[in-house]
C-alpha cells in the first residue's frame, strides 16, 4: 500500500492535507492514492451547508462541529470560497469564524477555492470528502460558497443538505423560485434574533406545504441564532432524524450512488478538459480553431466535432 | 494544471491592527495565490496547526505589538520541530531594522515594513517559495 494513503488511514493530519492538495492540483500521484482511499471510505455522514453570502454559514458550522464534538464524534470541515475568475487567486476566510476549533485534534478544517467550478463547490471536494472520511472522521461538513439561486451541486454530495436563510431577504416570490429552495432537507432560519423571522418562517411553511404534497417527509424549519449557540441542538436532532429517514427508506443508498455518479462524471470532465486544453500538442490546434471561429472561417460546432472526433475514435 | 501558491496570512499576538494583513492578503489574491486568512489573536501553535491542515507553501505573519522576536521565532521553531521547514515564512508590521538579522537567522526569510510596495512581497514569495 502506498505510504501516503496508509498514513491518511491512520488519521495523520499532514498526510490528509497533502493528499487533499494532490486532489486540488490534479496531481499525477492522486489516482493511485485514491484507489486505496475509496475502499476505506463511505462511513462518514456528509452534511452540506449552503445559503446566501452573510447568512452565517461559517458560524453555524462552527457551532454544529462543537455539538458533534460533545457527542465524541470526529469532524471534518471543507469550507469553500470563490476563486477570482480574473486573477485565479482566492481569499479563503471561513476559518476566521472557526478559530476555536483549530487546536482540537478531533477536527480538521480545510479551505478551498472554487477554481473555476460554478455550482457552489470546488472540483476537489469529492476527493476531499473521501479522504476525510477514510481518515476516520464521523461527520464531514461542507460549506458551499455564498450562493445565489442556482448553485445546487452540494446536493449531489451531501447526505443531508441544509439551506440557510436569514430574515429580510425578500418577498414570498423568492421562496417559490426554482433552484436552491428545492434542495433543502432542512431549512435553517439563522439570525433568528432579528426582526422579520416570523415572516420568513411563514413563507417557508407555505412553500413546504405545497412542495411536500404527496411526499412522506415534511421538510423541517429550524430557527437558530448561531452566534449565541441557540437552536443548534434542535438542528443536530433534525439532521439525525433525516439520517434515520434516509436509512429506513433506503434513499440513503440511492443518494450515495448519485454521489459516486457525480464524482465519476467530474473525474472524466476534468481529464477531458485537461487533455484538450492543457496538453501541449492539442492546445495549439484548439487555439488556432478559436482564432478561426472568431474570424468566421469556422463555426464552433464543426470545431467541437473535430476536437472530440480526435479523442473518441 | 498550474499549481497555486497557498499562503496563510496570520496575526499572532494581541494587537488588533489587521488592516495591513488584509491589504497584503488581497494583493496576494490578486497575484493569483490562494490566501487563507485566520483573523486576530492566533498563537504560534494555532498558526502551525492551520498551516498543516491547509498544506500551505507560505506563512505571512503580521504583528505590530513589538512581540515579533518571540512570536515569529515560536512559529519557525514549531515548524522545524514538525519537519515543516520547507514552508516559507515572511513577516510584516513594525519590525525594527536591527531585529531583522536575528529573525532571518531564526528562519523568517523576509521582513516587510510599512511602505513596502505589495509587488515586492509578491515577487519575493514567487521567487523564494520552495515547492
Amino acid at each position: 500500500m502506498s505510504d501516503l494513503a496508509s498514513k491518511v488511514l491512520k488519521g495523520d493530519p499532514r498526510s490528509v492535507a497533502r493528499l487533499i492538495s494532490f486532489a486540488e492540483n490534479n496531481s499525477s500521484e492522486l489516482a493511485d492514492e485514491m484507489r486505496v482511499i475509496h475502499k476505506h471510505s463511505g462511513k462518514a455522514y456528509v452534511v452540506g451547508v449552503t445559503g446566501v453570502m452573510g447568512s452565517g454559514k461559517s458560524t453555524l458550522i462552527f457551532e454544529l462541529a462543537r455539538a458533534y464534538r460533545k457527542q465524541g464524534k470526529k469532524v471534518g470541515i471543507i469550507a469553500i470560497d470563490p476563486t477570482s475568475p480574473f486573477s485565479g487567486g482566492a481569499l479563503l476566510g471561513d476559518r476566521v469564524r472557526m478559530t476555536d476549533l483549530t487546536m482540537d485534534d478531533g477536527v480538521f478544517i480545510r479551505s478551498m477555492g472554487t477554481r473555476g467550478m460554478l455550482g457552489g463547490l470546488a472540483s476537489a471536494v469529492y476527493d476531499a470528502v473521501e479522504i476525510l472520511d477514510a481518515s476516520g472522521k464521523d461527520v464531514v461538513i461542507i460549506e458551499t460558497v455564498g450562493v445565489g439561486q442556482a448553485e445546487v451541486d452540494v446536493v449531489k454530495i451531501a447526505d443531508t443538505t441544509l439551506v440557510v436563510l436569514v430574515p429580510g431577504l425578500g418577498d414570498s416570490i423568492q421562496t417559490i423560485k426554482a433552484g436552491i429552495m428545492e434542495i433543502a432537507d432542512v431549512f435553517v432560519v439563522n439570525k433568528a434574533d432579528r426582526s422579520g423571522v416570523e415572516q420568513v418562517t411563514a413563507e417557508l411553511e407555505s412553500l413546504i406545504d405545497i412542495s411536500c404534497i404527496g411526499k412522506n417527509r415534511k421538510i423541517p424549519i429550524i430557527k437558530t441564532t448561531a452566534k449565541e449557540n441557540k437552536g443548534i441542538n434542535d438542528l443536530v436532532d433534525e439532521i439525525e432524524k433525516h439520517k434515520n429517514y434516509l436509512k429506513k427508506t433506503k434513499v440513503f443508498e440511492s443518494q450515495r450512488r448519485k454521489r459516486y455518479e457525480a464524482e465519476l462524471v467530474e473525474i472524466i470532465r476534468k481529464r477531458l478538459m485537461n487533455f484538450i486544453f492543457d496538453e501541449s500538442t492539442f492546445k495549439e490546434k484548439v487555439e488556432s480553431m478559436i482564432d478561426q471561429i472568431s474570424k468566421k472561417e469556422l463555426d464552433p460546432y464543426t470545431a467541437a466535432d473535430e476536437i472530440l472526433g480526435g479523442i473518441l475514435k | 494544471m498550474e499549481r497555486k501558491i497557498r499562503v496563510l496570512v496570520a496575526k499572532p499576538g494581541l494587537d488588533g491592527h489587521d488592516r495591513g494583513a488584509k491589504i497584503v492578503a488581497r494583493a496576494l489574491r490578486d497575484a493569483g495565490m490562494e490566501v487563507i486568512y485566520t483573523g486576530l489573536h492566533q498563537t504560534a501553535e494555532m498558526i502551525v496547526e492551520t498551516a498543516v491542515q491547509e498544506d500551505v507553501d507560505v506563512i505571512g505573519l503580521s504583528l505590530l505589538s513589538g512581540a515579533h522576536m518571540t512570536l515569529f521565532r515560536d512559529v519557525t521553531k514549531l515548524l522545524k520541530e514538525k519537519g515543516m521547514s520547507e514552508v516559507l515564512v515572511v513577516g510584516g508590521g513594525i519590525i525594527p531594522e536591527e531585529d531583522v538579522p536575528a529573525l532571518k537567522k531564526a528562519g523568517v526569510a523576509g521582513c516587510f515594513g510599512p511602505g513596502t510596495p505589495c509587488e515586492e512581497i509578491v515577487e519575493f514569495i514567487k521567487k523564494n517559495v520552495k515547492r
